[in-house]
């Protein structure tokens, strides 16, 4: 099963604004290796070579934080999302 | 906002343990939660050790609703293409409830419950952003542009705790001290979960691997029976992984693990039911946040209560063991009128004299016995191999036994002075 199809089973409760931002001058200057691209559990960074800029499916967001702890050099400002968006696991 | 006697950040186990406590003695007492009800982002493995517990919690789950209580408890040691399982089961497991497969949502979400019955103020869908100061000391907490002054805040607001962070108690997150457990829910039928890992109904079984499921990282992976669930899952480092340089991505290993033979038939029929994924502190002793400043104390995931002791892996009972230390010491505090540090520190008292930080200062060395190359491939790769080689008759005669152990053993440097001082090494841990 696709990643994408997982993630659809799960109930999420989108926000209108991302709760993860992303500072792309960081990126750009400082990272090589872009942890961020597969270290995410949801696969949700991806690169996009236009404009040399690093996005992200907030929607799809497990809130675990990894990306936070993986980004060593500060690039991603994560919080969690507002009271009453985000996933909402029923097993958990 | 009138100021309450106790805020509690974190609708998980230590938060609603805390508060089930204190709202026993008649203290007013909030929880925040900030998902849709507590439980709905808490995640476990996972399994609850209740007797550690048991003398802290009355009669606090003699309704719980446990999935299933553990009676087999196997290990696996996974090759590239071969395996090697220990199973252990007793009578001593299956007579007593020592320990008990969870799903969070469902479990945290009922003791909330419990609460309300109580008179707790359970308040969902609430995110606290900031802590209030009234010069050095923490009075409250503030979410958006509203304040709830209170006696004393409880940061139980989990492993990546802002409060705690807020609060300058938490050391900064750094790769090596946290993993990351990656898990699916699948359903099957409880007449199939009871046939495939033999045992009689409301039985379950605990299995954990390692080796070629997190290919050769420090981590490995999980199943937990439940009730009519599967919870199976990879923890990986986060460190380990970064050093993967993109080779690896986290999001396919338990694709893979999924596709092994050992596991594939056990899951055959079932649906994935949910995705999710969660932060767990692998730093033990030497990671602990400080616990407790003047007006606040640090519970659960959020002090860094968990640990990795190889053979298992424990957090659930420590948080519910810290929210009832932290209550008991809030209940102190409230007699004598004062929640400075100076009183606070019972807190940490209480922990050090329990087995929670006793366990986790025995283990204090873990984490770097642990972060050892050979766990993960050289011992998963050999273990299999050894009995793969014994066990194969081809043509002509079969080699002796024991000189084919022999010659294995030898050539594979299991015999090495290296291995030979790892084992000697146990001792320490």
């Amino acid at each position: 099963m696709k990643i994408e199809e997982k993630l659809a089973i799960d109930a999420f409760k989108t926000d209108k604004e991302s709760h993860i931002k992303i500072y792309h001058e960081i990126c750009r200057t400082r990272c090589k290796i872009k942890y961020c691209l597969f270290v995410c559990p949801g696969h949700l960074y991806s690169y996009n070579e236009q404009n040399d800029e690093i996005t992200v499916e907030y929607a799809g967001c497990l809130e675990c934080g990894t990306c936070r702890i993986a980004c060593i050099e500060g690039a991603i400002d994560w919080i969690y999302p507002k009271g009453e968006f985000g996933i909402q696991y029923r097993y958990g | 906002m009138e100021k309450i006697d106790v805020v509690i950040v974190g609708g998980g186990l230590s938060g609603l343990t805390c508060a089930y406590k204190l709202a026993d003695k008649g203290l007013q007492v909030i929880v925040l939660e900030r998902g849709d009800f507590p439980g709905s982002k808490n995640v476990t493995g996972g399994r609850l050790y209740l007797e550690p517990i048991k003398p802290l919690i009355g009669d606090m789950f003699s309704d719980a609703p446990f999935e299933r209580k553990i009676v087999r408890e196997r290990w696996s040691l996974f090759g590239e293409e071969n395996s090697l399982n220990i199973d252990f089961t007793g009578e001593k497991f299956r007579k007593t409830g020592h320990s008990y497969s969870v799903l969070r949502s469902t479990f945290d979400r009922w003791l909330s419950e419990k609460l309300i019955e109580k008179g707790v103020f359970v308040i969902p869908k609430y995110r606290v952003d900031d802590l209030l100061w009234e010069e050095n000391r923490v009075c409250g907490i503030k979410s958006g542009e509203e304040e709830i002054p209170a006696s004393v805040v409880v940061a139980a607001d989990g492993v990546l705790s802002f409060i705690g962070e807020r609060a300058g108690l938490k050391p900064k997150m750094k790769p090596k001290n946290y993993a990351v457990g990656i898990k699916e829910v699948i359903e099957l039928t409880e007449e199939k979960i009871n046939d495939r890992f033999n045992v009689e109904k409301g039985e379950g079984c605990a299995h954990l691997f390692i080796g070629d499921v997190t290919k050769g990282m420090f981590g490995g992976g999980f199943l937990y029976t439940n009730k009519e669930t599967i919870s199976l899952g990879v923890v990986i480092g986060i460190k380990a992984i970064m050093e993967r340089a993109a080779t690896v991505e986290a999001h396919s290993l338990i694709d893979a693990f999924k596709e092994r033979y050992e596991i594939k038939r056990l899951l055959e029929e079932g649906s994935i039911v949910e995705y999710s994924a969660h932060v767990i502190p692998e730093g033990g002793y030497n990671n602990i946040s400080r616990l407790y400043a003047d007006g606040i104390l640090v519970t659960g995931d959020a002090a860094g209560f968990a640990l990795n002791m190889g053979v298992t892996v424990r957090g659930m009972e420590f948080a519910i063991a810290s929210g009832i230390f932290a209550a008991e010491t809030i209940l102190h505090a409230f007699e004598k009128g004062d929640f400075s540090a100076k009183t606070l520190c019972l807190y940490e008292e209480r922990l050090r004299n329990s087995f929670v930080l006793k366990d986790m200062y025995n283990c204090k060395d873990m984490p770097e016995f642990l972060d050892n190359d050979a766990f993960f491939n050289f011992y998963p790769k050999y273990f299999p191999l050894f009995v793969e080689k014994v066990m194969w008759f081809g043509e002509g005669p079969k080699e002796k036994i024991g000189s084919t152990l022999w010659k294995e053993l030898k050539s594979s440097g299991m015999l090495s002075f290296k291995r030979l001082k790892e084992l000697y090494s146990i001792k320490n841990i």
